[in-house]
């Protein structure tokens, strides 16, 4: 897999067969995948490894001798990085964030694709990838639900705890309660708990009797459930307590987190009144869940599902195909499944981009794992009234720091009434992350039905000023097909 | 146990960055971000309203909480740029470019 | 069973122009009823960049509305200040040439001949009013009325200041007519609204509310990206545009035209905008566009070079082919009104435009002339021809 040089050169454009989004395990099985049938391939990620968050793994530079103790799946990630490392059809480019895509113009060879991505670590550089077809594998990022105290420094994602440590060996704390609701919650939790760390409580908001109304599902995903499982032995080997039905409700300290306040919840979410209890921490890790990142696609137009968790994601046919012609589409974006569902949606739009028949392995693959998918969505799905622990003065949007009071008063006051409006009259989602961190948050509370309409967002996102000011990127990979 | 040990991890000497203006060791493939952890701090920016402190949320560069100012230039994602030897942090004061007002 | 309410006056469209509609209406004593298809300011007005300009204006009548509208803001600050981050900061329109300098004299002289403050500003007095301006350019002029607004917070205030009833998220299906064709109301998609008066302030699709009266209005829609950076302190004081912007805003051309208009925002960001094209309502992204828009900052203000785009919005100018809006009461339907067309120009024009409106459905006169906004001025043989030739 030859690895891009960055040095702008004139050299004649390559048009790939396609370019795979996100080196996660959708883009990592299409992209070996689509080589093993032919298709010259360019792999654009915007991390400086393959993986993809799933997969992420510590620098070289760490010495790490057995990466695996991190990780599920991890022979699978070895597999598939050595296939596509000896691949001559592959184009790895790493380091490169897409900010937009402009669509091509199917059959028409000179009316390519283009990929418009920043480059580098500071995102300094510029480059355009051409291809004939786009696979969107981009993942998913964490949803939040906001309360008082989570802006305090020691407050993490759960995925952002495990991204760390996965990465560069680190814990945030000693003493970390993990919150939110989820099945990344325990597998974070373990994680941590191996790596050294006391978990004095994993805090999970839903009953977990929602799963009991899919027993089917759940009797088709023994895989699922033997993960699920091993998580729960270390974590209950090492004497770490889960508490359903409850909320970590505030977060106590002044420059960094020092205790949690911990609620029981009713069935709506809401916390019961006189079961708070106080656990002393020094770090917090919290997640909601995952939701699809899904804006390249949806500024092109595509079209979405709203998910049993009123999550949006991309529509895709039985072969991966978005709405939009020339654009697939596998893994989270296409709804939250997992590493073992992206990897068998990355093989199947493969095999549909090279005009293949679809796997029957992974077909079956799909099919089971998508009901498990939608049965963990909706048993996580937030509760109606998860908004009565954001008191008026605690910001929801981080980045602007807007408070839920501004929020409220918008919505109340000036007749707000979905998410765009509420941005627009208060800056709630209009800073650095643009929404990633509260959209869903500031969807709930401005009454819209918790963030299942797409923003519009022409950047994916932030691009130097300088680099937009030149008038084009070097095409990349420009170091090949000298001849 | 430690995350090293868990993996068996063997790396290089240290590099050493300076947080402002104090050495804070950073092994070798360790972002900015997680050499900060490692030595305890979890805060390296106020915010441009509240001046809140704030420091790495998200950790993979989607949150742009862990902004600094890193070798003189501002907003720079610490969960995203490796530990170079002789880095220098800044904490950042909200939007870190104090020094363009007119 | 349907709910009959008896206001005065409907307005369609809850931009700003609409809300300065209900605003003027409700101060002059009429009960109001705002309907929107969408939420407030959800068209042209959330993707606008709030200028208030007579700078970019030559003498006729759209500086006519624009002069009285910078009035009627100072007076609104006074009553919403902060709320709508209003800032009388002042335009400053620089040449890029000696020719352009010319052009720009000449331009300014006739604008002065009618009231509008123009002070000539030389290549060294630049950098004085503008310290990060490039260095080099021949000359400006400083327009001490340009100010500017936050649209959104512009509409819902005003708006909610005229203690309208608002019907959000309802599109208007038709439009109720009595005995000899006048207006009686309008139907939405969940009620009916009676008024023997009807605004027309649907912006971009105040054709089709026209339509829905039989009547035609050429509006179109004319697609413009704004380019806003990341959070900075104030390095831009005013808002700073090329002159070459003055021909961009009457060209009929289908081309795309940009000259940015740069500015700072009391939230942080600087604004880079807008592109003006005419797409039809084409979304797709055309990068060249932000390349145009991001490369004619860097010229103005070189610093700018430093820092992020954070993001970027487009939105749908309207407007009509002369380039004037439709504002008054339409000839062809008693009862009707129309306040719509503004194109880049509606957040600074609504004012005086909810004002007028008002006068004509109290029966008073006008402070303006409104013939040349008359909204069947494009009916007949001539008025198609020239729109013809537009598209």
């Amino acid at each position: 897999m030859p690895t891009s040089k960055s040095e702008p050169s004139g050299g004649r454009a390559e048009v790939h067969d396609l370019a795979v989004i996100g080196a996660g395990p959708a883009g990592l099985a299409a992209a070996d995948a689509a080589a093993g049938l032919g298709l010259r391939v360019a792999l654009v990620d915007a991390g400086s490894r393959p993986g993809g968050q799933y997969y992420r793994h510590p620098a070289p530079g760490l010495g790490a001798a057995r990466p695996e103790k991190l990780h599920h799946g991890w022979a699978a990630f070895a597999r598939l990085r050595a296939r596509l490392a000896a691949s001559p059809l592959v184009d790895h480019l790493p380091g490169h964030h897409v900010w937009a895509a402009e669509a091509g113009v199917p059959g028409d060879g000179e009316r390519p694709w283009r990929l418009h991505a920043t480059r580098g670590p500071e995102a300094g550089d510029r480059a355009t990838v051409l291809a004939r077809a786009v696979l969107l594998a981009t993942g998913a990022y964490e949803r939040h639900l906001p309360f008082p105290g989570w802006t305090l420094p020691g407050v993490v994602t759960a995925g952002g705890a495990q991204a760390m440590l996965k990465s560069s060996l680190v814990l945030p704390g000693r003493r970390i309660v993990v919150s939110g609701s989820g099945p990344l919650l325990l597998a974070a939790a373990s994680s941590l708990v191996s790596a050294g760390a006391e978990v004095p409580a994993i805090v999970e908001a839903t009953s977990y009797l929602g799963y009991a109304r899919g027993l089917p599902a759940l009797a088709g995903n023994p895989a699922k459930l033997a993960e699920g499982a091993s998580h729960g032995a270390r974590l209950l080997r090492r004497g770490v307590r889960l508490r359903r039905s409850s909320a970590v409700v505030e977060a106590h300290g002044t420059d960094r987190v020092t205790a949690v306040t911990v609620a029981r919840l009713d069935a709506r979410w809401k916390p019961v009144p006189g079961s708070e209890r106080r656990i002393a921490c020094d770090a917090l890790a919290i997640g909601h869940g995952l939701v699809p990142q899904i804006e390249l696609a949806t500024e092109l137009g595509a079209e979405t599902v709203t998910g049993p968790d009123g999550a949006a994601a991309l529509k895709v046919d039985a072969e991966q195909r978005t709405s939009v012609p020339g654009l697939w589409a596998a893994g989270e974006t296409c709804g939250v499944g997992g590493a073992d569902l992206a990897l068998a949606e990355g093989v199947l739009a493969a095999h549909a981009v090279a005009g293949r028949p679809a796997p029957a392995r992974e077909t079956a693959t799909r099919r089971r794992r998508r009901a498990f998918a939608a049965l963990m969505a909706a048993a996580h799905a937030p509760g109606p009234d998860w908004t009565s622990w954001v008191t008026d003065d605690t910001d929801v949007c981080r980045c602007e720091e807007v408070p839920a009071g501004e929020i409220r008063a918008a919505v109340e006051e000036l007749g707000a009434g979905d998410a765009r409006t509420v941005k627009l009259l208060t800056r709630a989602g209009m800073g650095w992350c643009q929404g990633r961190m509260c959209g869903p948050a500031v969807a709930c509370l401005s009454g819209d039905g918790g963030g299942g309409r797409a923003d519009s967002r022409p950047l994916s996102c932030p691009v130097p000023l300088a680099q937009l000011a030149q008038l084009a990127g070097p095409v990349e990979p420009e170091q090949r097909r000298r001849d | 146990m430690d995350p090293l040990d868990l993996v068996g991890a063997e790396p290089g000497p240290a590099r050493t960055v300076l947080f402002d203006g104090r050495p804070v060791p950073a092994l070798p493939g360790q972002t900015l971000a997680a050499a900060l952890w490692a030595d305890g701090v979890l805060a390296w920016r106020t915010t441009r309203g509240g001046g809140r402190p704030r420091g790495a949320f998200c950790g993979i560069g989607q949150c742009f909480d862990c902004l600094a100012t890193v070798n003189g230039r501002p907003n720079q994602r610490l969960c995203l740029l490796p530990a170079e030897h002789g880095d220098t942090v800044t904490t950042q004061e909200g939007h870190g470019h104090a020094d363009l007002e007119v | 069973m349907l709910k009959r309410t008896p206001y005065d006056v409907v307005v369609v469209g809850a931009g700003v122009v609409g809300a300065a509609c209900a605003y003027y209406a409700a101060r002059a004593g009429l009960k109001v009823a705002v309907v929107d298809r969408g939420p407030v300011a959800g068209g042209t007005t959330g993707a606008g960049e709030g200028n208030l300009l007579v700078s970019d204006k030559e003498p006729g009548p759209e500086l006519d509305l624009a002069l009285l509208s910078t009035r009627l803001w100072r007076e609104l600050a006074e009553e919403f200040g902060d709320r709508v981050e209003y800032e009388p900061k002042g335009g400053l329109v620089v040449a890029t040439g000696p020719a352009g300098l010319d052009l720009l004299h000449g331009f300014a002289a006739k604008q002065r001949a009618v009231g509008v403050e123009a002070l000539p500003v030389a290549a060294d007095e630049l950098r004085t009013h503008e310290p990060h301006l490039a260095e080099g350019l021949p000359g400006g002029y400083l327009y001490p009325q340009d100010a500017q607004v936050q649209p959104a917070l512009a509409a819902a205030h005003l708006l909610r200041a005229s203690g309208a009833d608002r019907y959000l998220g309802e599109a208007v299906t038709a439009l109720l007519r009595g005995p000899g064709g006048s207006v009686t109301g309008v139907a939405t998609t969940r009620r009916e609204l009676a008024a023997p008066a009807v605004v027309n302030a649907a912006g971009t699709w105040g054709g089709e509310l026209a339509a829905l009266a039989g009547v035609r209005l050429p509006v179109l829609p004319r697609r413009g990206f704004v380019l806003v950076t990341e959070p900075l302190p104030r390095i831009v004081r005013h808002k700073v545009y090329a002159a070459d912007y003055v021909a961009d805003v009457a060209s009929g051309s289908a081309d795309l035209q940009s000259s940015a208009v740069v500015e700072g925002t009391p939230a942080g960001p600087v604004l880079i905008g807008a592109s003006r094209e005419r797409v039809g309502f084409d979304r797709t992204l055309d990068p060249e566009v932000l390349h145009r828009l991001a490369a004619q900052a860097a010229a103005l203000f070189p610093v700018l070079r430093t820092v992020q785009v954070q993001r970027s919005y487009r939105g749908f100018r309207p407007y009509l082919p002369d380039h004037l809006p439709a504002i008054g009461p339409d000839a062809r339907v008693p009862g009707l009104h129309h306040a719509c067309g503004h194109e880049g120009a509606g957040i600074g024009l609504a004012p005086a435009t909810g004002l007028l409106i008002s006068r004509r459905l109290t029966g008073r006169e006008p402070e303006l002339d409104l013939a040349p906004f008359r909204p069947e001025r494009f009916e007949g043989a001539e008025a198609a021809e020239a729109a013809e030739g537009e598209s």
